[in-house]
């Protein structure tokens, strides 16, 4: 165990003189967690809104001035034709398109119904959906509103009913960042530990001093803790720098046990040096272990959630999510800090990354060669 | 009869269907220095590494130190040294903590590892640039303070590969010296080079061409043997037919 | 020019003979694609949700079979405890409950008002928003059906077309954003870490000296680089036509000239890198945080560059994948031509050019 001592001594040496590495550690959560939230904002409004109003009437004014009011829809212009307003959706001026035909007030009264027109630009599937259905809760809305002014003799008419109280739990007001900061913060520990163990042990092949090492009576499983133990702690640094970044930037306070948090991340960061480590071993240069890293690293955290739901992914993908150690630690930030799960609630999770633990540091310490 | 420390039998090294260590057969006595030659190509780095166990021989024997590569590499390791072409020292260390870094790892106690770096750093004169990164030394120094790395540890035998590439005459000369040194205190040298005037300085040397051993003896008997002046000419004389260079 | 070629014929040895990174560089676009074609999708079903029946009457069964029956929703609790809600929510299990109070059917068919509770888990808002929609709809269709009164007057029709991707898939809206991305990764990243690695090794000083300009010599790095990079746009394009179903209805060699020019732009800031800085790992730590994150951040095809703080809007303006983006999807799926995006294509030029400049004037700098 004296031999330990001499590894770690060397290593944070070597990481404290290496002021790249310093910089990132300090700089990257810092940066992530300011500017990724801020990016990374899904919730849809400021669609830009063509309007091609055949009516001109004091009604279709009314209409439209609803649909600006909303908040949702960002009034582009008043646009003669369909093919005029067309042209803004082809140079991304605008994303919908609100077609009011002549006649609209007039036809409305006699014939009890109209139809009104909308084009979407529905390449963001996600936005078209969103704002097609907010112009369409508005128009609902608007319907209902004259329909009473117009009609308050028929009370029965209220197509009343049912009324939905809807009410969302954990995070009230709708707050992106609360959804994508603890998401980020594992991606963050994520990168930071497998990128950096990837490159550490490959750089000390470039060099030279793996070979020098493996003629010592050294044994390779000294030499890969005496690797992962330093790294392990630069990830608890990291996530630590994370979450303080969020609570002070965001006010985001962990619902859940600290201990809870705390112990996951430990297992997480064994099964993500493990495979860091793992990379560095089939790679010979700098440059691959940091592509192949970026390979998985990409795959991982593409398919862990934290864009789109794995639920919505087809059968083959989710196999490939269960795998995926970054999206048991996504969905274990999510539940700990914003619902405040506990050690049972977490269990499956555990397990996986425990497994998942396991298994890659075996792979490693049973494999003899180091170079490829 | 003086101890044998290394020892190899018919040890033979394939990669698919490249022989490129044919069958050797050698011995290297305590305390001698042995210069182990040929041309680059000819298998004398892929030999040296099956002899420190950096690569597994594909067949033959071989035995250093009187433990066998095959089964007692542990053993082995502990009574090496070994000094590798790029010498291997951390660049981002300082030369104090090279020198605690690779004496701990090979079990010297905190106390021996201050007599044994203080007494190094005196010997090789790096007083002023202990604590300096050894990124900042010239090359000279960081051979020289690579091949006084290897010997911490008081090993038997010290393997080097090719230690004096890049280096001026008198730095070499220098090292050399110091080589003598640990000679001297009863420590085995093994070092390969294709510097051919380095041969002169050796005990025996042995010549490795395509694989095999064309020549093994003292410098001197050799030159007799070939009638030739220099042991470049030795070379020479053994190498032309060589199929494999570079 | 002979010897131009010489030296592009060595670096292609390089490239190719890195059979590792060769796969990656290859397969990683194919990688991405499938991912971003099949698996990424804000698509919504069979969600597991959790409901509390405390009516137990006809309307409350009937609603929920219109639950079970949506392939949006999959009912995975089923009981009468409503404190069952909380911690199937910490579990993770579930990520919307509804509770139908009890006298449900009564209150509708007496009060003409009944309620309906639901609970959506925002720790995701999106999907809780998106969650709610749905289900509003399914109780919404049901009060349609109760009423099913079509004299109901004044009505307005909403009708409504999705231009350009009538099913909502993904697929249009990744596919550009993965091509800029590949593009970006391949030539940025690469061309700088194989020029620095020359540097770090000490051969670039070799080729310094010989009596090459050392411009060709830099060029000479970036021409592989160029060839792999048009192969995988074909690949991505190829992919994107059989396997995603995503045609591209525009013209295929506008876009190729395009993705020339993007690609020429993300070689220059490979280039330019690759002068600035002296170590592989800065190399790389400045391709990935300084490139390739504010690519995947403000190109526009992750994340709604409209939402963004202005700052961060005016930020994406000199980001070129931003403007490639647009281009590709323009040409691709919307099928337009260059009238309509040469604004664009000029923008790319000059960032080009731009890029292009300084790098010469921080070479002769670096020379002296």
């Amino acid at each position: 165990m004296r031999i330990i001592r001499f590894l770690l001594q060397k290593e944070f040496k070597q990481i404290f003189r290496n002021k790249t590495i310093l910089a990132m550690i300090i700089v990257m959560p810092i940066l992530q967690l300011l500017i990724l939230p801020l990016a990374a904002n899904y919730t849809v409004k400021n669609i830009n809104l063509a309007v091609v109003d055949h009516d001109h009437s004091s009604f279709s004014q009314k209409l439209i001035s609803k649909i600006t009011a909303s908040g949702y829809f960002k009034l582009q212009g008043y646009n003669p034709s369909f093919n005029k307003a067309f042209e803004l959706i082809e140079s991304d001026k605008a994303d919908l398109i609100l077609e009011i035909p002549a006649d609209f007030e007039r036809n409305l009264i006699r014939k009890n119904e109209q139809q009104i027109f909308i084009a979407v630009n529905a390449i963001n599937g996600t936005k078209a959906n969103l704002g097609g259905y907010y112009i369409g809760q508005i128009i609902r809305d608007f319907n209902n509103e004259i329909r009473l002014e117009w009609l308050p003799q028929l009370p029965a008419n209220t197509q009343e009913g049912i009324q939905i109280v809807s009410s969302d739990w954990f995070n009230p007001f709708l707050n992106y960042d609360l959804f994508m900061v603890p998401g980020i913060l594992a991606i963050l520990v994520t990168m930071v530990a497998g990128f950096f163990t990837a490159l550490n042990i490959v750089k000390e092949k470039e060099t030279g001093t793996i070979e020098q090492i493996k003629v010592t009576p050294l044994k390779m499983r000294y030499f890969f803790l005496g690797k992962l133990i330093p790294f392990w702690i630069l990830g608890n640094v990291v996530f630590t720098i994370g979450l303080i970044t969020a609570w002070l930037v965001y006010g985001i306070v962990p619902q859940g046990n600290l201990f809870v948090l705390y112990g996951f991340i430990w297992l997480y960061l064994l099964a993500i040096l493990g495979f860091g480590l793992l990379v560095s071993t089939y790679s010979n240069t700098q440059q691959q272990a940091m592509l192949i890293m970026f390979f998985f690293m990409m795959i991982f955290i593409l398919m862990g959630g934290l864009f789109t739901p794995i639920d919505s992914m087809p059968s083959w993908a989710k196999v490939i999510a269960r795998l995926n150690p970054v999206s048991y630690m996504i969905d274990v930030m999510r539940m700990v800090i914003l619902k405040g799960s506990g050690w049972q609630d977490i269990l499956p999770q555990l397990l996986k990354i425990f497994l998942l633990a396991v298994v890659l540091n075996s792979l490693l310490f049973f494999r003899k060669k180091i170079s490829a | 009869m003086p101890e044998v420390v290394i020892h190899t039998e018919e040890l033979t090294k394939r990669f698919g269907s490249f022989t490129a260590v044919d069958r050797i057969t050698f011995e290297v006595f305590k305390g001698e220095i042995f210069g182990f030659l040929g041309a680059n190509g000819a298998g004398k780095t892929t030999a040296m590494r099956m002899l420190i166990g950096l690569l597994k021989p594909t067949s033959g024997s071989a035995t250093v130190a009187n433990f066998d590569v095959y089964h007692q590499m542990e053993n082995i390791r502990k009574n090496i040294g070994y000094m590798s072409q790029k010498f291997s020292l951390y660049e981002d260390l300082t030369v104090l903590e090279n020198i605690r870094f690779y004496g701990g790892i090979y079990g010297l106690t905190d106390d021996e590892l201050k007599a044994k770096s203080d007494q190094l750093i005196i010997e090789l004169g790096l007083q002023s640039q202990a604590k300096k990164l050894v990124a900042s030394l010239p090359l000279g120094w960081k051979q020289k303070l690579a091949f006084s790395v290897a010997l911490l540890h008081d090993p038997k035998i010290v393997f080097l590969d090719e230690p004096t590439g890049g280096v001026d005459p008198i730095t070499r000369r220098q090292f050399w010296d110091l080589i003598y040194s640990a000679s001297d205190r009863g420590i085995t040298i093994f070092v390969t080079t294709h510097y051919m005037d380095e041969a002169e300085y050796c005990n025996r040397i042995s010549i490795m061409v395509d694989g095999k051993i064309e020549a093994l003896d003292t410098p001197q008997n050799l030159k007799n043997q070939l009638k030739a002046s220099s042991i470049d000419d030795v070379f020479y004389e053994l190498a032309r037919g060589a199929k494999r260079a570079e | 020019m002979k010897q131009f070629l010489a030296f592009v014929k060595k670096e292609f040895y390089h490239v190719l003979r890195d059979k590792r990174t060769l796969f990656i560089l290859v397969g990683l676009p194919i990688a991405q694609i499938l991912i971003f074609g099949f698996a990424l999708t804000n698509e919504v079903k069979d969600q597991k949700i959790l409901v509390v029946d405390n009516a137990k009457d006809i309307a409350s069964q009937r609603i929920i079979a219109d639950i079970a029956a949506s392939k949006y929703f999959q009912i995975e609790i089923s009981t009468s405890d409503a404190k069952q809600i909380l911690p199937s929510f910490k579990k993770g299990i579930i990520h919307l409950a509804i509770v139908i109070p009890s006298g449900f059917q009564n209150d509708l068919v007496h009060l003409k008002k009944a309620q309906i509770q639901v609970i959506a888990d925002a720790a995701d808002p999106n999907l809780a928003t998106t969650l709610t929609n749905y289900i509003s709809a399914i109780i919404a269709d049901y009060e349609m059906d109760l009423n099913k009164v079509s004299n109901v007057p004044l009505r307005i029709i909403p009708d409504v077309r999705m231009l350009y991707n009538p099913q909502l898939k993904g697929a249009p809206n990744f596919v550009p954003g993965v091509m800029a991305l590949v593009l970006m990764l391949i030539c940025v990243l690469m061309t700088a870490i194989s020029i620095v690695k020359e540097k770090e090794t000490g051969t670039m000083e070799i080729l310094l000296v010989s009596p090459f300009k050392p411009v060709l010599v830099i060029l000479a790095k970036a021409v592989p680089y160029l060839v792999l990079s048009l192969i995988n746009v074909a690949t991505i394009l190829l992919l994107s036509v059989f396997v995603l179903n995503v045609p591209v209805k525009g013209s295929v060699l506008l876009l190729f000239a395009e993705s020339t020019l993007f690609i020429i732009t993300c070689l220059t800031l490979g280039i330019f890198i690759s002068i600035k800085t002296s170590t592989q790992q800065v190399a790389m730590l400045v391709s990935l945080m300084g490139m390739l994150l504010p690519t995947v951040l403000f190109s526009g095809f992750m994340f709604p560059i409209e939402n963004m703080p202005v700052p961060f809007q005016w930020l994406s303006n000199i980001i070129p994948s931003k403007w490639f983006y647009i281009i590709v999807k323009s040409i691709m799926i919307k099928g337009v031509g260059f009238s309509i995006i040469w604004k664009e294509t000029l923008v790319l030029l000059g960032i080009t050019l731009l890029l292009f400049l300084i790098s010469i004037k921080s070479f002769k700098i670096r020379m002296e």
